[in-house]
């Protein structure tokens, strides 16, 4: 126990901040990936082929490469091409991204393309006299979006996107490999450190399966708050 | 970016032995945990839950961390026979990725036999067929025909997953990628050659599973 003590002889203090690290890579990855979703989700249910292909190839992609190559990619690649767009404006100095920035746009873009499906599957599931009700009734585009779509999607996206949400947050581990300092990164540290690495882990397991235990609670009171009245 | 293309190829071989040997254990460990989710008796019932719980809800990086950096830890375990097995990294993943997959697998085949309907049992039980027969001959087929997609999606998450074989020093696919990519610095063209190689994979996967339910799915 004392291993997990806070303060300078154990490592409970470390442990604390990476948990916290863990969910805030996590929330930003989501919210990118929602990000990309909103952008994606009109793509594929378009009616122009070509509007039509390119949401499938980023869903295809995305969710058929093993999500460590695309943390390589952009590990790797994501400050050359960053440099590569700053030398187009002149500017020729090293840049280097911030591990976090890189990290949670990585996951971000893979929780996007699941999110993605989420929506689309959510949406297409609306009846359509919900469409042409609206229509009718001369409500705008974008009132009848958030008006009328919206809260009914939510109501058959949450339950799917609580498994995005878990997805999520266990990728986050593998952004370990880059040095970033979250649950996985620091029990690797504790454990090089105390060679006691079964217990570091198995404590890492426990933080996660507490991260998922606690969020599932969270997740499932907002699930009854949007199913009021079904 | 050709010159790497044989290097990555060659690793496609050792990613596809991980998946298909640790799908195969996995099927046996899902199949022996669902028995035991549907056992009446609440200890074991639990036990089972609590199996598939721990391993879904955790990553699957600190599954394979524990086995291959935490079990050699334990002075007994490196006295027994089974120290022979996990000093290797290969069949370290190999356990990790059978047991996730199991916990995975467990789930989707206990939904299948819920989904069962219960006169199928029963009008085997008044035709005198005996529980094991019926078992084997009513309620595996109908289990497998049921559970083909949710499989299909979990074959291609386990072949996402073999790649973290390359954190555990293991040369598969991705760590050959990384290897690539960190001494050339391509890492654009590295990932789209072994992204095109797992995109190939899972589209095998995916019109393999399309063909099998074509076959053997249910017209309902």
């Amino acid at each position: 126990m004392e291993l997990l003590a806070f303060g300078k002889t154990g490592w409970g203090d470390e442990l604390f901040y990476a948990t916290l690290m863990t969910l805030a890579v996590s929330i930003t990855a989501m919210l990118i990936g929602f990000f990309f979703a909103l952008i994606f989700t009109p793509l594929k249910l378009s009616k122009h082929k070509s509007l039509n292909l390119i949401g499938n190839f980023y869903t295809t992609v995305i969710r058929g490469v093993p999500e460590l190559l695309v943390i390589y990619l952009f590990f790797f690649g994501g400050s050359g091409a960053i440099m590569f767009v700053a030398s187009i404006f002149g500017y020729y100095e090293y840049i280097e991204i911030n591990a976090f920035i890189t990290g949670s746009f990585a996951i971000g873009i893979i929780s996007g393309a699941y999110s993605t499906e989420v929506f689309r599957g959510a949406i297409q599931s609306i009846d359509k006299g919900q469409f042409e009700a609206s229509k009718v009734l001369g409500i705008k585009k974008h009132i009848q979006f958030y008006k009328i779509i919206l809260p009914q999607m939510l109501r058959l996206a949450i339950p799917n996107l609580s498994n995005v949400w878990q997805i999520t947050l266990k990728d986050t581990s593998l952004i370990s490999v880059t040095g970033l300092v979250e649950i996985m990164r620091q029990s690797y540290i504790a454990a090089g450190s105390t060679r006691d690495p079964l217990f570091f882990y198995s404590f890492a397991a426990v933080l996660y399966l507490l991260l998922t235990y606690l969020s599932m609670k969270l997740i499932n009171k907002l699930e009854i708050k949007y199913s009021r009245g079904f | 970016m050709i010159g790497s293309f044989p290097k990555l190829l060659s690793a496609t071989v050792i990613t596809l032995k991980l998946l298909s040997l640790s799908l195969f254990f996995g099927l046996f460990i899902g199949l022996f945990f669902a028995i035991l989710r549907m056992n009446k008796n609440l200890i074991i019932n639990k036990f089972a839950y609590g199996y598939s719980y721990v391993f879904r809800g955790t990553p699957l990086l600190v599954q394979i961390f524990i086995i291959y950096f935490g079990l050699g830890q334990i002075e007994y375990l490196r006295s027994t026979f089974l120290w022979v097995i996990l000093k290797e990294p290969y069949w370290c993943a190999i356990i990790a990725f059978a047991l996730n997959t199991g916990a995975y697998t467990s789930e989707i085949l206990r939904s299948a036999f819920q989904t069962i309907k219960p006169g199928l049992i029963e009008a085997g039980k008044s035709l005198g067929i005996p529980n094991k027969v019926i078992f084997y001959k009513i309620q595996i087929p109908i289990a497998i025909k049921q559970s083909l997609p949710a499989y299909g999606n979990e074959i291609i998450l386990m072949l996402k997953g073999t790649s973290l074989a390359s954190t555990v020093t293991l040369m598969d696919l991705t760590g050959v990628a990384k290897y690539i990519i960190s001494t050339t610095f391509k890492p654009i063209e590295v990932f789209i050659v072994a992204g095109g190689i797992y995109l190939f994979m899972t589209f095998c996967v995916h019109n393999l599973i399309k063909f099998l339910e074509k076959k053997y799915g249910f017209q309902t």
